[in-house]
């Protein structure tokens, strides 16, 4: 009786677990610790996609299963917290590393165990040269410094002072920027930089505004040293243009640094950030505003552009994994690299054989702070 | 003292070797060598911390030696691999002596916060000479080898199992060093030291010296974990180098016990498995961490092995 009554439990066990076949998507994201900034919105946005995906019925009447893991910015962390996803927990692809140094860590293991992975991390060095299961959706710094020369260039800005944050983020784009600068003609002729936490960039700027025939300044940095580098500008009553990066893309800044002071801040950003005041029939104007409205409802928290690469992550996992049709890591990534089109909050994103990252230009939008708020002027 | 130290590294050996047996899975191979790495920096501060008496908060400093040693040595100097451990430790015991012979004047407090600033500054040097390190985004680090080596000799392994193995016997190693300055002559004037300066200077102990000595013994296990840890990474930031870094080290030593190797290497089995077993609520994992550090501190002072091994004494 009882050997009946457990062989049933298990052929029912059996079926249910056909019947309900599911995709295990595992993520390792730096949720808490000094990239938490980046890795909260990305984490609370892959568990609402999650949750909305399934409710509609998942891919291919399979539900996601989604393994979270904080890795809390640690490199060593995400390594672990990888081998755990592949070995342990079994999952088929991964989204994650919210930080270049997260990222390479995972990046070495999924690429040599053959899992698709889709970083959220800005360096170039992750996709150039192009690994077989390595993907990511950020922009890269590189362009960002050519979105911003292009910019300069149109205003007949030849001569800028730079002034970097000495951070993973800034010290990447600094390096990014000074190596594009000769391609449009553009001369660097004041280099400073700054610690993360420092509380006042007078001097570095003092010497900047100093510097013979400079015309404009640019700011590569992310988190609160833009925002004291905003404010000590309009003290000093340094009259030339200001271009940000988008490390700062948020409306965050603009309350950190004060409305006053950051009027006429130039920078780079994404569709997601001016959302609302998207043309109707901009491409990215749907996905833009359906995401904003959802993510701030869910989380009571003002959108950002971090959490839209999360965002652009998952739908293109969800858009590969469903032309596929397989649970086979080597058949998503394959699906993967034919992405073609796809419209996210970031860009549209086309991969191919030699670019995994597969966006352009055009996906930046050049934005300028006016009255507070966002206004794009291209 | 002779059998406890052979049984000792009995115990660990057989552990290390029967723990595999159970592993389910790849990933607790990758655990496993993390443990070890992890328990091989520990070690070199009981031999500093709990017999020389001395307190060190910069350790992962050299931790970061080590592993950046392993990562630019084979790159800009062409070394092997396994040369860049040594050069690593031959740095790190270097620069040890050189910064311990002014700070290892300073006592307590003074102390730690002199360390403090050793490790900040190698943190900080890791971060900023961005043309040889990388900075923040950190570097990649040059294969072994020696898998490629076991391959073409017909043996087979995989990543993780090749650092379980390798970590282990480096650790096993390590704490056998360790066990015999323990019963050395050496040894004996640490614990003397530890218990007062005075009284061991006075029976002809060249305190300063020994005190030095502990350092750069203590510094050079550090350096062999980073340069580990590195090599079996495959890329490395200067997080390695951190002070959060320093501080987990200094951690694990004092919930397993600071005053015994095996102690040491419990404390460095319980803070590495306990976030990998708190994920299912890695809100309250600070705070899980916080009070097992509080209640070890108020009702097990001695860490924890040392304190059970006493009660079980008292209570045949």
């Amino acid at each position: 009786m009882k050997t009946t009554m457990t062989l049933t439990g298990l052929t029912l066990a059996l079926l249910a677990s056909t019947a309900h076949a599911e995709l295990r998507l595992g993520a390792s994201l730096s949720a808490t610790g000094p990239a938490a900034f980046l890795g909260d919105p990305e984490a609370k946005t892959l568990e609402m996609l999650v949750e909305e995906l399934n409710a509609n019925g998942g891919i291919n009447g399979e539900d996601v299963v989604l393994t979270l893991y904080d890795d809390g910015g640690d490199p060593n962390k995400a390594r672990t917290f990888a081998t755990r996803l592949i070995e342990d927990d079994g999952v088929v692809a991964i989204i994650g590393g919210s930080t270049t140094g997260t990222t390479m860590a995972i990046a070495d293991l999924a690429d040599g165990e053959g899992i698709p992975f889709i970083s959220l991390a800005g360096a170039v060095s992750i996709i150039d040269p192009v690994r077989e299961f390595v993907f990511k959706t950020p922009h890269t710094d590189r362009m960002a410094c050519e979105k911003i020369f292009t910019d300069m260039q149109a205003q007949g800005t030849t001569v800028i002072g730079m002034i970097s944050g000495t951070d993973g983020f800034g010290a990447s784009m600094q390096a990014q920027c000074k190596d594009v600068a000769g391609d449009y003609d553009i001369t660097i002729a004041a280099d400073e930089t700054y610690g993360p936490g420092d509380a006042d960039m007078t001097p570095q700027l003092t010497n900047i505004a100093n510097t013979d025939g400079i015309q404009a300044v640019l700011n590569p940095g992310f988190g609160q040293g833009p925002a004291v580098v905003t404010r000590n500008y309009a003290q000093l009553g340094i009259d030339l243009p200001l271009y940000q990066s988008h490390g700062v893309a948020s409306n965050g800044f603009i309350e950190l640094a004060g409305a006053d002071a950051a009027e006429g801040v130039r920078l780079p950003g994404t569709a997601l950030l001016i959302a609302d005041i998207l043309p109707d029939d901009d491409p990215q104007k749907e996905v833009a505003t359906t995401y904003k409205a959802a993510f701030e409802e869910q989380a009571g928290q003002p959108v950002s552009t971090f959490g839209g690469y999360a965002h652009d992550a998952f739908a293109l996992m969800v858009d590969a994994m469903t032309r596929a049709g397989s649970d086979d890591p080597q058949d998503i990534r394959d699906a993967l690299e034919a992405t073609s089109g796809l419209i996210g909050t970031t860009g549209t994103y086309t991969f191919s054989e030699t670019d995994h990252l597969g966006l352009d230009l055009s996906a930046f939008r050049m934005l300028e702070i006016v009255d507070g708020g966002w206004s794009a002027i291209d | 003292m002779l059998t406890s130290k052979w049984v000792q590294l009995a115990v660990l050996a057989v552990l290390i070797a029967a723990l595999p047996l159970l592993f389910p899975s790849g990933y607790y191979y990758r655990i496993g060598a993390l443990i070890f790495v992890n328990a091989l920096a520990v070690t070199g501060l009981v031999i500093l911390v709990g017999w020389a008496g001395q307190i060190s908060l910069g350790h992962a400093g050299f931790a970061g030696i080590g592993a950046y040693a392993c990562a630019l040595a084979p790159e800009h100097l062409g070394l092997h691999p396994v040369v860049a451990i040594v050069l690593g430790m031959v740095i790190s015991a270097g620069l040890a002596a050189l910064i311990g012979k002014p700070i290892l004047r300073l006592k307590g407090y003074y102390l730690g916060v002199a360390t403090l600033g050793f490790g900040i500054l190698v943190t900080m040097v890791l971060t900023n000479e961005r043309i040889w390190t990388g900075g923040p985004d950190g570097m990649s680090v040059a294969k072994l080898g020696l898998r490629e080596l076991l391959r073409d000799m017909g043996v087979r392994v995989s990543g993780g199992v090749f650092w379980y193995w390798a970590c282990g016997i480096v650790l096993l190693i390590g704490a056998w060093l360790a066990l015999n300055l323990y019963n050395s002559a050496t040894g004996r004037a640490l614990r003397a030291l530890h218990g007062s300066e005075v009284a061991a200077s006075t029976i002809g102990i060249d305190v300063p010296r020994l005190k030095l000595q502990a350092f750069v013994i203590s510094a050079v296990y550090a350096s062999v974990a980073g340069s580990l840890l590195a090599l079996q990474n495959g890329f490395i930031t200067p997080d390695v180098a951190g002070f959060m870094h320093s501080i987990e080290i200094v951690t694990m030593a004092v919930l397993g016990g600071v005053g015994s190797v095996v102690g040491a290497i419990l404390g460095a089995v319980i803070l590495t498995l306990l976030p990998q077993v708190l994920t299912v609520f890695a809100e309250y994992e600070q705070l899980v961490l916080g009070a097992v550090m509080i209640l070890v501190m108020i009702f097990l002072p001695r860490g924890l092995l040392p304190s059970i091994a006493a009660r079980l004494k008292r209570k045949p």
